[in-house]
């Protein structure tokens, strides 16, 4: 047992009040969750206390909140380690320090009031009253935004689809979703554009676009890729990624469902295939990267795309100018030879031919990992989580 | 008022999928659920969902093993009629894009489970019901023309007309607490079950037995209530459920010694024999000193392949990592038996209609019986589906027959009155419905679990009588129209004593051992005076008992051996 201070921000709509904070003592178990302690003021000083909670083991999705500024499901996080996470963030917000007497108190195994837990409710919703939030206007009209159903074409056959067993295991990390909304919480190009689909519903769209037996692939990657605030709107920043209690790392869907409107010929406004695709052949030819060719070649790739630039590529090279005007302007590029395309060296003794096979195994061992195929990173158990397992 | 053909009331697998059946027969529907469907305790039904759909396998078989495991309680004409309808419901899950495991050539692929003869369930890696209650759900929003859903809707009970049948139901909207009269040609119930009126328990804090009170109290039959399950493999303490998937995989059951115990109590199944075996063993190692100081035994899944443990159950890794702080890769995880299914309910027929016309009931709330003493592993999503669509259909059937009648108005009113009496308890004028559903949990954990007697029981009822006095002057700290959730939670306590007076009484009633119920007083099962359901209706000091016959066609009682 160890005491905890948990601060929870709280929002009675009926009371005519704005927001405020309240701080509950709650005498729990670290192995014991922040939504037990939650539960527990909530039982014991003030059952108006509103949070949406269900099974309490990371199942049902309800309890998305944010703990210590983290969107999170609180049934995941343990006492014990937001506690830690609360005092590592004061010691932060303390830097520098002043004198040795003024020192933020250590964070400590049993407690203190000093260092509460934060509880919020998740961002990017409106909040309805303490904890719970409106999901239904940002989450589940997005989520209905894209179709979200299986459209297979013509009857079904008599017995079950025959698809490749690995295809399934590939969408199974998106069904691994429980539609939490931490990922959306989390999300910043949302908090940028509210209009944005979403790490979650795009999670949604990759379960139907990875899936062989929904007929309408292209047309969903079109959707979603012309949509202004579709698959090109995420800005990569893996806020989503590090929020899902699930593992479903939403990014990663988004990123396959680019590469799939890339392989798709859907222009990408952004250029991201087109780029890539660059660096990847260019890494292959000369071991490096050919800073001069790179952008040409994403532009404007192979020598048809240099004999007929498309209006796209001219517009993009010559928008450029300015970036490479200003690299060289902060030192940032130093060499004029630089620029011209084909000096780049190739790797000397041989080293250029070993790139070449990593090319190739690479090739032939093309696999979408997932959590399903490699499991979790093998994490070592804490000392302290095993004197509590035998206690 | 709003009005429907036909009305859901939960929104779980059994809910959603007599939803849809409804809907597809061109009636109305509305779909109520207190929660929003998606965190219904379907989710939890980790390890996968029977039917013999393998070449050489057969209903016949999947049937006897069902009958087997419910220790000959369950009834065999609606065993028939799930276990002869699985391989459809399997498929037609797969046409709407569940998630199937496949094997190498790209086919449905099964895993072994408990109690069965024959690998013959499937499933998606150790997500199961959540993966097929999450595509039910894409189906209901495809189809949100043909159903309303009210989801974060609240019922407190059921409308009847004059001529006793069911008309509608009452309810209240979480969102903003306004009190609303439903009008239905057909109600269906499916509101889980109420393990909640355990602790610990593996069930979701809203499996708090709400649609067996209230068909109760509307005056429907219950049945076999004393019939509780506790799951071999909870984790000590919180309760958390391991998929019997595990075991399924290969997973090792050992006590402190080090020793696959199960040797001495099912020598052919080992770890896979029925729950109610694995249970007990469990229980009689940890009794007799052969368990961990903490109460437990261990469960060994380092003996199944890594790459197979992560692809087929991550969740259990995360549950190990995550409330454990185990790696279940690495060493094995303590357990003990947990409160995890309830296997009486409502009375139903195989159309799941109940004793009340117009009142229906599918999933963990009713009893068919298909599970009798006992329910085996993934047989408890089949039952959902198969009675949650054959439900739809017949309820659909009645709504086109008949004209339906209004609900009155004075039930609403009853309703609203109720709950404008425990919004004015004063604080301090009685204990915190908290305290009270604590003391109803541990009560029924240390009395109703695994090993029971007379005395026991009897102190448990007696409890529970107390505790429901107590609960009418249970006080609530909310008083406010949005999501008051602490009203909620003071009438889903008495949703919880009624379920717990029902079982204490059923369970004092058998005077044998079968199935989850054992005597420790009579530890023998006896065909020849309690081979019959015992059947509870509502009169007025408390549950009145009645007698049923248990339907046979094929299957002569045996003993009982694994």
């Amino acid at each position: 047992m160890a005491e905890y201070t948990l601060k929870v921000r709280r929002y009675q709509p009926e009371s005519g009040e704005g927001p405020y904070w309240e701080e509950f003592q709650v005498d729990l178990d670290p192995s014991l969750s922040v939504l037990d302690g939650i539960l527990q003021a909530k039982d014991r000083d003030d059952g108006s206390l509103a949070v949406r909670c269900s099974c309490r083991a990371a199942i049902c999705g309800s309890c998305g909140m944010k703990v210590n500024g983290s969107s999170t499901l609180g049934c995941k996080t343990m006492l014990g380690e937001a506690h830690e996470a609360a005092n590592r963030r004061r010691e932060a917000d303390a830097a520098p320090p002043r004198g040795s007497d003024e020192q933020p108190p250590p964070g400590s195994a049993n407690g203190s009031a000093a260092n509460p837990i934060v509880v919020e409710p998740m961002g990017n919703m409106p909040v309805i009253k303490d904890l719970i939030t409106d999901m239904e206007s940002t989450h589940w009209e997005k989520i209905r935004r894209v179709t979200p159903w299986l459209l297979p074409h013509g009857n079904p056959p008599e017995r079950e689809y025959v698809v490749e067993p690995e295809s399934m295991i590939d969408i199974t990390q998106s069904m691994a979703c429980i539609q939490c909304g931490a990922c959306v919480s989390s999300c910043l190009s949302m908090e940028a554009d509210p209009g944005f689909i979403g790490p979650a519903a795009l999670a949604k769209a990759y379960r139907f676009v990875g899936d062989p037996r929904d007929a309408e692939t292209k047309e969903r990657l079109h959707d979603l890729a012309h949509d202004p605030h579709g698959i090109y709107d995420c800005t990569h920043c893996f806020s989503c990624i590090d929020a899902c209690p699930k593992g479903v790392a939403p990014m990663d869907q988004i990123m396959r469902l680019r590469r799939k409107a890339g392989e798709e010929g859907i222009e990408d406004p952004n250029n991201g295939h087109n780029h890539e695709a660059a660096f990847i052949k260019i890494i292959e030819k000369k071991g490096t990267l050919d800073e001069a060719l790179l952008l040409q070649e994403s532009y404007a790739p192979g020598v048809k795309g240099k004999l007929k630039p498309t209006k796209s590529a001219i517009k993009g090279l010559l928008g450029s100018i300015p970036t490479v005007i200003r690299a060289f302007k902060t030192g940032k590029a130093r060499s004029l030879s630089k620029l011209i395309p084909g000096v780049h060296p190739k790797l000397p003794d041989g080293a250029q031919d070993e790139v070449k096979a990593i090319y190739a195994h690479a090739e032939e061992h093309r696999e979408e990992f997932n959590l399903y195929i490699k499991g979790e990173e093998d994490v070592e158990p804490e000392p302290d989580e095993r004197e509590v397992e035998t206690a | 008022m709003p009005s429907h053909d036909v009305l859901v009331i939960g929104a779980g697998l059994a809910g959603q999928r007599a939803a849809l059946a409804a809907a597809k027969q061109g009636v109305s529907v509305g779909i109520l659920s207190k929660v929003h469907p998606v965190r219904s305790h379907s989710n939890a039904a980790q390890g996968g969902i029977n039917a013999a759909l393998n070449p050489g396998d057969s209903w016949e078989s999947h049937a006897f093993d069902t009958v087997k495991g419910s220790d000959y309680l369950g009834d065999q004409d609606a065993i028939e009629v799930m276990t002869r309808e699985a391989p459809e419901e399997i498929l037609h899950l797969e046409h709407l894009g569940v998630t199937f495991h496949r094997n190498e050539e790209g086919r449905l692929g099964t895993r072994a489970f408990g109690g069965a003869s024959a690998a013959r369930t499937y499933y998606v890696a150790d997500i199961t019901g959540q993966a097929i209650m999450h595509v039910l759900y894409e189906q209901l929003m495809k189809h949100s023309e043909a159903v309303a859903r009210y989801e974060e809707w609240f019922c407190t009970a059921l409308a009847l007309d004059e001529q006793g049948e069911c008309c509608g139901a009452v309810t209240r909207n979480v969102a903003d607490g306004s009190m609303e009269l439903f009008e239905a040609k057909s109600v269906i119930l499916a509101c889980g079950g109420n393990g909640q009126v355990w602790k610990p328990t593996t069930n979701a804090l809203i499996c708090t037995g709400d649609g067996i009170a209230m068909a109760y109290r509307a005056g429907a039959k219950l049945m076999d209530m004393e019939m509780i399950q506790y799951h071999p493999t909870t984790l000590a303490g919180k309760g958390f459920l391991i998929t019997e998937g595990a075991r399924g995989e290969g997973a090792h059951l050992l006590n402190a010694k080090g020793e696959r115990f199960m040797e001495r109590y099912a020598p052919n199944k080992m770890e896979l024999a029925s729950r109610d075996v694995v249970s007990r063993a469990e229980q009689t190692e940890i009794d007799e000193g052969r368990g961990f100081p903490d109460g437990t035994v261990a469960l060994d899944i380092t003996v199944v392949p890594k790459k197979r443990i992560h692809e087929a159950l991550r969740e259990i890794v995360l549950v190990g990592r995550d409330f454990a702080g185990v790696d279940i890769t690495r060493e094995p995880i303590h357990i003990k038996p947990g409160n995890h299914y309830t296997m009486g309910g409502i009375k139903t027929d195989v159309d799941g209609r109940t004793d009340i016309p117009g009142l229906y009931a599918a999933g963990e709330t009713a009893c068919v019986s298909v599970h009798g003493g006992n329910r085996l592993g993934a047989n408890s999503l089949l039952d959902t589906l198969i009675f949650g669509r054959r439900s739809g259909v017949d309820a659909a059937g009645r709504a086109k027959r008949l004209e339906g009648s209004r609900p009155s108005q004075a039930v609403l009113e009853a309703e609203q009155a109720t709950v404008d009496a425990i919004l004015a308890r004063e604080k301090g004028s009685g204990r915190r419905v908290s305290e009270i559903k604590l003391e109803l949990g541990t009560t029924m954990d240390k009395h109703v679990a695994v090993f029971r007697d007379e005395a026991g029981i009897q102190e448990a009822l007696e409890t529970v009588r107390r505790l429901a006095e107590e609960a009418k002057s249970a006080y609530v700290d909310d008083h406010g129209r949005v999501f008051n959730q602490d009203l909620l939670a003071a009438i889903e306590l008495g949703y919880m004593l009624d379920n717990a007076v029902c079982t204490c009484v059923a369970a004092l009633e058998r005077k044998e051992s079968r199935g989850a119920q054992y005597r420790t007083d009579f530890p023998e099962r006896n065909d020849e005076e309690w081979l019959k359901h015992i059947d509870l209706q509502r009169g007025d000091d408390g549950p009145e008992i009645s007698y049923s016959e248990v339907t046979m066609t094929q299957w002569e009682p045996q003993e009982r051996t694994y």
